[in-house]
């Protein structure tokens, strides 16, 4: 294998690892900017997505049935656990980070006792071998987490800037009190924002389960670097969350392939730190967002 | 002394007593090791209780400190041969240091971010003792260390340990708690009323809270060490970011700023855990009880943060 | 003061009642394994051997003592959720509250190694479930602790005499970077030096990664005339498909950690064409009629396979370790002393891992006869040479 085949194989695993990221750290990034609140259980929006495609999919309903109803189920979810922290909304944001914590270990632990310790193995949506593209090879699976990650993305852009639901949860996102001013519902955009992450959660769980199997604990670290990619993007810029999501799966993945495997889980949080210290020297003049 | 001093003293000399009575009483080592473990778990929630209570900020890599206590202590008693009371001071001061190197960088972020930022340094800490083998063992972690000794008396036995680590933890409380009533401990009061009002009377904000976040550095790897030379082997496996969030639970749990509030916590989460274990019958089905043990500590996080932010201390009477 | 009452009242519920002399008096067996958390998939079968055991010996009225009575056997299990804190208390509570002869467990090699100094101090008979080699060694100061699981340099040494024969000489490597993973890799390193093969690729990854294509890049960019794998599902399995995928051409050789159904039908058909060394039990079947295990592994298997599902070696490592301390008890009674004495002298005890052969020097009891090739074929278990 050439140094160009290798470069374009980490390119590859990079990119498609980095589409997983950019879907959860888009959720991370709509319940921020419209809330302020750091939804730790981001991660555990896409372990029941994934699970509960195992559960109806795969020979019991038609894929994009399963689909849609795994989908419907983790948005409800998220709905659910926004009516559970709206009657504490105004107590202060560590306290409610550390509501999120619980909340993310209680789905967790739920999910245990649902579906136990094992992984499940998925069908991928549509069978073959891997595709080749320049000397690198993307699995077929591979593509449709990219295609619906890309679909995903045009839905919300169409929503945020041509539907006027849309544009009020970007009204609120921008200011709050303004947008209360203009006669805007802000717990309705905070109800809307909770609902649209867990669907953008479970959305990258149920793709990415044929290729990483359905656990009870994968919610986790996914969750984890999600986040990275969020504050990649300042936490409040959805295009940013997308960008930084891949950037850094390929950062991940040439750091494997070029330097050395064995600290590929640490670059994740070694790139968060670094974020946070530029953050204090203010080198770079993006705004990583401050609680309101 | 004031009286909530005096009233802290009478308490601090009663428990001593109770856990001298237990430690000579008791000959079960299951009761006994139950209480060690809730004296080292206090001890590293106490410090990381003062950050959250007074400086207010959340660290979610405090177990990154637990670490580097017992791995300090571990590896110069295990593999140099240094004296255990001579590793434990630098595994304190380590601790310290850490706290004070990751703490001047990040302390100016806002508390979310913050937050954040010590949970990514907790986990890179991890990778670090997971992939460090040379020195820390690696993942298959060090075997050997020895007890800690005061001449020919060797604390080796669950009785001596209890004794041991609940006299430092008493030790650690009083200290605490002194610091909370003096001029130090008003400032810090301040702070956590209103930084801004605080500031304004001249208080230097960043540095207090930068001082209590080495303290509780130095407390948690004091409890670390202290872990590694009773169990006498240690792996990263109890460092990671779940004990980090169990550390927050139980100052959750107790009360943030509460110092006997942090005890509790410790106790009823070590308790908690192994009422559960012991007395839900084990299935012949994979559910056993941890399962439930997990779901019901996140509901419980979340419990009490709506309900009862804070945490058991506050069902007292206030003085 | 309501503090310590506090405490004092949640500290007696920790008291439970002794147990009742009957008119037998029950023999006690204590075992901790990993029900849960990431050692779940080793610990869950290793619980279920040893309920069936005691649900099949005490259908035969228990065990029969030195005293020539019958005594019901009661195996007191309790879960460690893979986390050493809850081993150490979980070995205490056995030693002091449910006042067990012995101990079977742990599941994991870290948590054995974490109650090493329990049961030593206890003096307290333990037989470990886990691999590492530590766990045993160094003999003299290992007195009460024994194990059943092959220690890895002897699977290795199978591994590697093979991958010699085969004329595979240049060998790309990757493991799990979990205890199971690293201890393979310092087993492996030593035994390829020795056997001259070169290692012209040593990568590693994490438990719960998702995506091995970077390591396996490296690792095919190298040449490798094989490639072994070191880790358990599901990480061995993604790694499995990520290598077929990749289309690398190579034969893959994986770890013993991967001898249960679980690995194959994750891995899917990416798992044709593996070979890894375990013990006899996957292929019992197609073992030679004169193999003195052979009836023994049929046995287990056909029992455990009614019952619970696909046969499993770490389950049959909890079968040797509980048969061991019941054949303990039927020469020594409840005394630990002498129960660990009767295990150490234990010769040529047929189980499932191997024939053991215990002495003061060797807590093992094993060798490379423990230990046999398999290859998977069609996503079954054959027998390979």
């Amino acid at each position: 294998m050439t140094l160009l085949e290798q470069l374009a194989q980490y390119l590859a695993s990079g990119l498609v690892v980095g589409g997983i990221y950019a879907l959860i750290g888009l959720g991370f990034v709509i319940v921020f900017s419209v809330t302020r609140i750091i939804n730790f259980a981001q991660g555990e929006f896409v372990m029941p997505g994934a699970l509960l495609m195992v559960t109806l999919g795969d020979r019991r309903l038609a894929t994009p049935i399963a689909f849609l109803l795994a989908v419907g189920v983790v948005a409800g979810v998220g709905a659910l656990l926004e009516r559970a922290i709206h009657p504490v909304r105004g107590a202060p944001p560590l306290a409610i980070l550390i509501l999120t914590i619980g909340a993310s270990i209680a789905i967790r632990g739920g999910a245990l006792i649902l579906w136990g310790t094992d992984p499940f193995a998925l069908a991928p949506f549509s069978p073959g071998p891997p595709v080749w593209l320049g000397g690198a090879m993307i699995v077929r699976q591979g593509l449709w987490l990219l295609g619906i990650a890309a679909l995903a993305f045009a839905l919300l852009w169409v929503f945020f800037t041509r539907t006027y639901a849309g544009t009020a949860v970007r009204a609120c996102a921008i200011n709050p009190r303004g947008a209360r001013l203009m006669g805007i519902r802000v717990d309705r955009a905070s109800l809307l924002a909770w609902t649209l992450s867990g669907a953008l959660g479970a959305t990258a769980g149920a793709v990415i389960a044929p290729i990483t199997y359905a656990t009870y604990d994968m919610g986790l670290m996914l969750g984890l670097k999600g986040f990275v990619a969020a504050v990649l993007g300042g936490l409040v810029s959805p295009l940013g969350a997308i960008a930084g999501g891949f950037l850094l799966g390929v950062l991940e993945s040439l750091a494997a392939g070029l330097v050395s495997s064995a600290y590929k889980d640490a670059v994740a949080f070694v790139v968060l730190i670094v974020l946070c210290l530029v953050q204090v020297a203010g080198w770079i003049p993006w705004r990583v967002a401050e609680e309101a | 002394m004031s009286v909530s001093a005096r009233r802290r003293f009478r308490m601090l000399v009663a428990v001593a007593i109770a856990m001298a009575a237990l430690s000579s009483a008791v000959t079960s080592r299951y009761v006994l090791s139950t209480l060690i473990f809730i004296a080292l778990n206090a001890m590293a929630a106490l410090g990381l209780s003062l950050v959250m209570g007074f400086a207010g900020q959340v660290s979610l890599g405090q177990a990154a400190f637990y670490a580097v206590g017992a791995y300090v202590s571990g590896v110069l008693t295990a593999s140099f041969g240094w004296n255990g009371w001579a590793a434990l001071v630098l595994a304190v001061g380590a601790g310290a240091l850490l706290a004070l190197a990751i703490g001047l960088p990040i302390f100016r972020l806002s508390g979310l971010l913050l937050a954040m930022a010590t949970l990514g340094f907790g986990i890179i800490v991890y990778y670090v003792l997971v992939n460090w083998s040379g020195i820390t063992g690696g993942p298959s972690g060090l075997t050997g260390i020895p007890p800690l000794a005061l001449g020919r008396f060797r604390f080796d036995t669950d009785q001596r340990m209890l004794w041991l680590a609940w006299s430092l933890l008493l030790l650690l409380l009083g200290l605490a708690g002194n610091l909370v009533d003096s001029r130090v401990g008003r400032a810090l009061r301040a702070v956590h009323g209103s930084e801004v009002a605080a500031e304004a009377a001249g208080i230097d904000t960043l540095r207090l809270k930068l001082g209590v976040f080495t303290a509780a550095g130095a407390t948690t790897a004091l409890a670390g060490s202290l872990y590694a030379h009773y169990l006498t082997f240690i792996n990263p496996s109890p460092f990671g970011f779940a004990y980090s969030v169990e550390l927050v639970v139980m100052v959750v749990l107790g009360g943030v700023a509460s110092i006997w509030g942090t005890v509790l916590g410790a106790a009823a989460v070590v308790l908690f855990v192994e009422a559960l274990r012991t007395g839900l019958p084990l299935l012949t089905a994979s559910h056993g009880a941890p399962e439930y043990e997990i779901v019901a500590f996140g509901l419980i996080l979340m419990g009490f943060v709506v309900f009862l932010p804070g945490g058991l201390a506050s069902l007292r009477k206030t003085p | 003061m309501r503090l310590i009452t506090a405490l004092v009242l949640s500290l007696s519920t920790l008291v439970w009642a002794i147990p009742s002399a009957t008119a037998q008096e029950p023999y006690r067996i204590g075992a901790i394994f990993s029900i849960t958390g990431p050692g779940s998939s080793l610990g869950i079968p290793e619980r279920d051997t040893a309920l069936m055991l005691e649900a099949e010996l005490n259908a035969r009225g228990g065990i029969k003592g030195p005293d020539g009575k019958l005594h019901p056997l009661k195996m007191v299990i309790y879960d460690d959720a893979s986390d050493e804190t809850k081993a150490v208390l979980a070995a205490k509570r056995l030693i002091d509250e449910d006042r067990v002869t012995a101990i079977v467990g742990t599941t994991l090699s870290g948590t054995s190694l974490a109650i090493l100094d329990t049961v030593q101090k206890a003096e307290v008979p333990l037989v470990s479930v886990a691999a590492a080699i530590k766990i045993v060694e160094p003999a003299a100061e290992r007195k009460w602790v024994f194990k059943t699981p092959q220690s890895d340099y002897l699977i290795v040494g199978v591994l590697v005499d093979s991958l010699k024969a085969r004329g595979y000489l240049k060998v790309g490597w990757l493991n799990v970077d979990y205890a199971f993973g690293q201890l393979g890799w310092i087993e492996f390193e030593k035994a390829a030096h020795k056997a001259g093969l070169t290692i012209v690729a040593n990568e590693k990854f994490g438990q719960k990664d998702v995506d091995m294509t970077p390591q396996l890049t490296r690792v095919k960019a190298a040449n490798p005339q094989a490639v072994v794998v070191w880790s358990i599902p599901p990480s061995a399995s993604i790694a499995t498909k990520n290598y077929g995928d990749l289309g690398i051409k190579a034969p893959l050789f994986q770890s013993h950690g991967v001898g249960n159904k679980r690995y194959i039908e994750l891995a899917g058909p990416a798992a044709n064409g593996v070979i890894f060394p375990v013990g006899k039990l996957l292929v019992a079947e197609q073992l030679p009629d004169n193999d003195v295990q052979r009836p023994v592994l049929l046995a287990y298997a056909r029992d455990f396979e009614a019952r619970y599902g696909p046969r499993n070696t770490f389950g049959g490592h909890a079968w040797d370790a509980v048969r061991l301390v019941v054949k303990a008890m039927e020469k020594a009674g409840p005394d630990r002393a002498k129960v660990r004495g009767a295990i150490e002298s234990t010769r040529n005890f047929v189980g499932i891992t191997g024939v053991f052969d215990f002495s003061p020097t060797d807590h093992n009891g094993l060798d490379r006869r423990a230990v046999t090739l398999v290859q998977i074929v069609d996503g079954q278990w054959k027998l390979a040479k």
